[in-house]
């Protein structure tokens, strides 16, 4: 490739981060803003970085947020990797049907998602208070009436788009790996408990771990599916924002955003660093 | 044993007809409902009104889609040429405004394309309104960037290029190179070797992040309120409007939402046949 | 990968530290009320002077409009004890029997909202509503954007101003403007004016008159200069007044909607004592006062509506303009151009929605 060449290469790569991250570098420019506007700069202030921390409503919404991705993520993860175990020694018959299921979460709009579980919630809540008020009329103990949406619901919808991305990074490592060694260490007397923790975990583990990971981004990501399924009691920071973001967004948001940002980077560049690093010791050594 | 092994699909199996199945039947039972339960058609007997709306939705997304793949497919593929200490640091660097709520990132489009935002004040510092002003004798006090089309697609390529770029570059990136080598030892010039060896084998890449940026751009209903100013509603806006929004009737808002999904899933499944075609011309 | 892993785990265990540290203050107690109001509606300082009261946990949320709390109801999406609705809007939830009858002797303050509020068509014998303020609904426009003055419902559908106007984002609002520039009223059940009025609105948009439709977004459009004229609540004129002093104010010569926002608890509230206690806490002379200083919408409460000018003196060491408070509390003679909202039948609500949604298309 030309010297020329590279250089308008780089050029376009360079223009393209700009636009990526201008309206980042903005958000974290103005959350040190005296003043509460977005646009108009009114001198340096670390205000909104201690309101931050007395307010409430974020303060909250970012530990339901993170609540609910950890939890999701690890109940996907099992679930997720079980279910992909299953489906690796399933017949093709039966297999390929279910795969299509499996794969609606993540083909259908997350709008669809969303509606469709609020629908179902809310059928299911009110057959419940049916049943319920049935069933404390026989005297045998007492079951609440009345179910809303809340943690649970969001906790439920998460974990439902969540299991199809494991299935599908930790799908392709099990196909990868050599079937005889199952069946070996089965016929050299391995229960099948002993051979999934012995054998099949270590081959898929790069798998599970990417599985786990890009679960866990969907699940901070994700704002249209919450929205419908979380009712009132429970607020992800996307729902709190998109609130605010109907009045004013309140600089605060900023800071949030600016801090979590910052986190994310430095731990990144901490492990590039490392990985780096390691790589470069490892080329010596091999020289 | 493979039997015993595949029994752990069982309680998956289960939350799938519990959260997937049972979810969609009761989208489908909505659309064929009257608000007092009866069985109608109406629902969909007025989506002829809506037809605007479906337009709309398709030709933004179908042009955002677009975009992010004339921005995308470069990209990736000048990743996949450079050193690894530059790819990885690219792959950082389009992973993480991910990890920035999306919200946030369009709330701060608002605020530089206001008509008193920052990108018009900008254009007032240096001089580029009253250029414009004296070129075509108009009276601008500024140019008109929010609440317009131009903007509902910009946030949407905005917020998803990176669903565009990573599968190209990770199909791109395990290229066999030998391939691309051989071509050009039998003689394919550099456009030759673009078109008939890397574009095929990247189609895959192609056609997942297509579907990765339409599906979302379609049927977005957070962008288009916020940087269209909610006078041009796309799918999104219509459906959630009819469950959480203003004009409360989620008979209705279901029946959209199911010729939506039906209408995509028709795009995807003609998308992956054709994909599939080129796939099999190139083996052969 | 595996320190991808980490590197996730480590992010999520310093921010759920610093969530905790931001959430244990407010600590979790057994009683608990779930509020639904408007955005920019409350003196929030007043949640805590609650919560330090009586213990009781306030959980605050807000919804957009009328229409959209009424979906968030209906939906099941929204499990709220005490909501603050406008007049037309409790008239169809009483009409619904989503709303429960109050304990007024757990209200003492009802006493001291003034009876012009009470018993309203809404809810002629008042048993499930105490007031929380009232106001009009108005044409808030920029002076320096706008060269003439603005006295006519004409300007939120002129030409003229293509490209400058805020339309709401609320059907009833939005054909009310219509209905009244017409020469209609506003509850008229008429479908023919009704259609009428869509017309008029649908053209406008067409011609492309309306930058956006909005409703709290509204707040920074104006105060940042970003359009000419909007139509919006005479308490959130003031509050953009305070920001950006060239905005005018006008309730129409054609006349104007007035309203009532009030409390009320829903039939499924599972704390309706605690809701009780939020809404006579809310009735009171200290916290009207409080509001009304906050948030700029009068008070029903007599007895804080006429105490205001002079605690505004205290508060700030200068008199309380004439002309901000006759627009906050609008006197006799702007009062009688204006309606109130009464609940419509069914029918016109299904109509109502349907041209609503046309509307955006």
């Amino acid at each position: 490739m030309s010297k020329n060449n590279s250089f308008l290469n780089r050029l376009f790569m360079a223009l393209v981060f700009i636009f990526l991250y201008a309206p980042i570098f903005l958000l974290i420019i103005f959350s040190f803003n005296a003043g509460k506007s977005n646009a108009v700069w009114q001198g340096f202030s670390l205000e909104w970085y201690g309101k931050l921390l007395n307010n409430r409503l974020i303060m909250q919404s970012v530990y339901t947020t993170l609540l609910v991705s950890l939890l999701a993520t690890v109940i996907a993860t099992i679930a997720g990797t079980f279910a992909a175990i299953g489906f690796f020694a399933m017949r093709r018959k039966v297999r390929e049907p279910l795969m299509t299921v499996n794969n609606i979460p993540m083909m259908n709009a997350d709008i669809v998602t969303g509606v469709s579980l609020c629908l179902l919630f809310v059928a299911f809540f009110n057959g419940w208070g049916s049943f319920a008020a049935w069933f404390n009329s026989l005297g045998l103990f007492h079951l609440p009436t009345r179910l809303t949406m809340g943690f649970g619901t969001l906790l439920i919808a998460h974990i439902t788009f969540n299991i199809p991305y494991v299935i599908l990074s930790v799908g392709p490592k099990l196909r990868q790996m050599d079937k005889n060694l199952v069946d070996a260490a089965m016929d050299l007397g391995c229960t099948w408990m002993q051979a999934f923790w012995k054998v099949i975990l270590p081959e898929i583990k790069p798998g599970i771990v990417s599985g786990a990971l890009t679960a866990f981004t969907m699940s901070i990501d994700d704002f249209v599916i919450s929205y419908f399924t979380a009712g009132s009691s429970a607020s992800t920071l996307a729902m709190t924002i998109y609130g605010m973001t109907k009045k004013r967004v309140s600089p605060e948001i900023n800071a949030i955003s600016t801090l979590l940002f910052v986190t994310v980077l430095v731990l990144l560049a901490i492990i590039n660093i490392r990985e780096a690093r390691q790589e470069r010791l490892r080329q010596t050594r091999l020289s | 044993m493979k039997n015993k092994l595949s029994r752990l699909t069982i309680p998956y199996v289960i939350w799938m007809a519990l959260f997937v199945v049972a979810p969609i039947i009761m989208v489908v039972i909505y659309a064929f409902s009257s608000a007092d339960g009866g069985f109608t058609l109406s629902n969909f007997a007025k989506m002829g009104t809506y037809a605007v709306v479906f337009t709309r939705s398709f030709k933004l997304a179908i042009i955002a889609t677009i975009i992010c793949l004339a921005i995308g497919y470069p990209v990736s593929y000048i990743m996949s040429k450079e050193g690894p200490r530059f790819q990885r640091i690219a792959m950082v660097l389009i992973m993480l405004p991910m990890w920035m709520n999306f919200l946030l990132r369009t709330y701060s489009w608002m605020s530089i394309l206001e008509n008193n935002g920052l990108l018009n004040q900008l254009f007032q510092k240096i001089g580029l309104i009253a250029l414009y002003n004296s070129i075509f004798g108009t009276d601008l006090q500024f140019f008109r960037m929010i609440n317009t089309q131009g903007a509902v697609v910009l946030g949407m390529v905005y917020n998803y290029l990176p669903f565009m770029i990573l599968p190209i570059y990770s199909v791109i990136v395990k290229m066999d190179n030998s391939l691309i080598e051989a071509a050009r030892d039998l003689g394919a010039n550099s456009v030759n070797v673009f078109r008939r060896v890397i574009l095929p084998l990247s189609l895959p890449g192609v056609l997942s992040g297509i579907t990765m940026v339409f599906v979302p751009s379609v049927s977005t209903f957070a962008i288009s309120k916020m940087l269209g100013g909610g006078t041009e509603l796309l799918l999104g806006d219509l459906i959630e409007q009819q469950f959480l929004g203003g004009a409360y009737n989620p008979q209705l808002g279901a029946a959209i939402s199911l010729v939506m999904m039906i209408i995509v899933v028709i795009c995807m499944v003609v998308m992956n046949r054709f994909g599939e075609g080129e796939e099999q011309a190139v083996m052969m | 990968m595996k320190k991808t892993l980490a590197l996730a785990m480590m992010m999520v265990t310093i921010l759920t530290l610093t969530a905790c540290g931001g959430n244990s203050s407010s600590g979790s107690k057994d009683r608990v009320v779930n509020v639904c109001s408007w955005g920019e509606y409350i003196d929030e300082s007043l949640i805590d002077q609650f919560e330090e009261e009586t213990g009781i946990k306030v959980n605050y949320q807000t919804a957009e409009s009328n229409e959209a709390l009424y979906s968030l109801l209906k939906t099941g999406a929204g499990d709220y004890d005490v909501i603050v609705p406008s007049d037309y809007m409790i008239g169809r939830l009483i009409a619904e029997d989503m709303l429960a009858e109050l304990n007024y002797d757990n209200i003492p303050n009802y006493a001291l909202i003034d009876d012009q509020y009470k018993n309203l068509s809404y809810d002629p014998d008042n048993k499930y509503t105490v007031p929380y303020t009232w106001g009009t609904l108005g044409i808030i426009y920029n002076t320096t954007m706008v060269d003439e003055e603005i006295t006519s419902w004409d300007a939120m559908f002129d030409e003229k101003y293509a490209g400058q106007v805020l339309m709401i984002r609320n059907s009833r609002d939005a054909l009310a403007a219509a209905l009244l520039d017409l020469g209609y009223d506003i509850n008229t059940t008429d479908e023919a004016q009704i259609r009428e009025a869509y017309e008029l609105l649908s053209a406008a948009k067409n011609n492309g008159v309306y930058q956006a439709f909005v409703m709290d977004e509204i707040f920074q459009k104006m105060e940042g200069g970003n359009a000419a004229i909007a139509m919006y609540y005479a308490g959130d004129y003031l509050t953009m007044l305070e920001t950006n002093e060239d905005l005018a104010y006008v309730v129409p010569e054609e006349g104007s909607n007035w309203f009532v926002d009030a409390m009320c608890v829903l039939k499924n509230a599972q704390h309706k004592d605690e809701a009780e206690a939020w809404i006579n806490f809310i009735a009171g002379t200290d916290a009207n006062l409080a509001n009304m200083d906050y948030i700029w919408y009068a008070s029903p409460n007599a007895e804080a509506l006429e105490q205001y000018p002079a605690y505004y003196e205290e508060t700030y060491g200068e008199p309380l303009d004439q002309e901000t408070f006759e627009i906050m509390a609008a006197p006799a003679d702007v009062l009688d151009r204006c309606t109130l909202y009464e609940n419509l039948p069914a029918k016109t609500l299904t109509l109502y929605n349907d041209l609503w949604t046309e509307l955006g298309i």
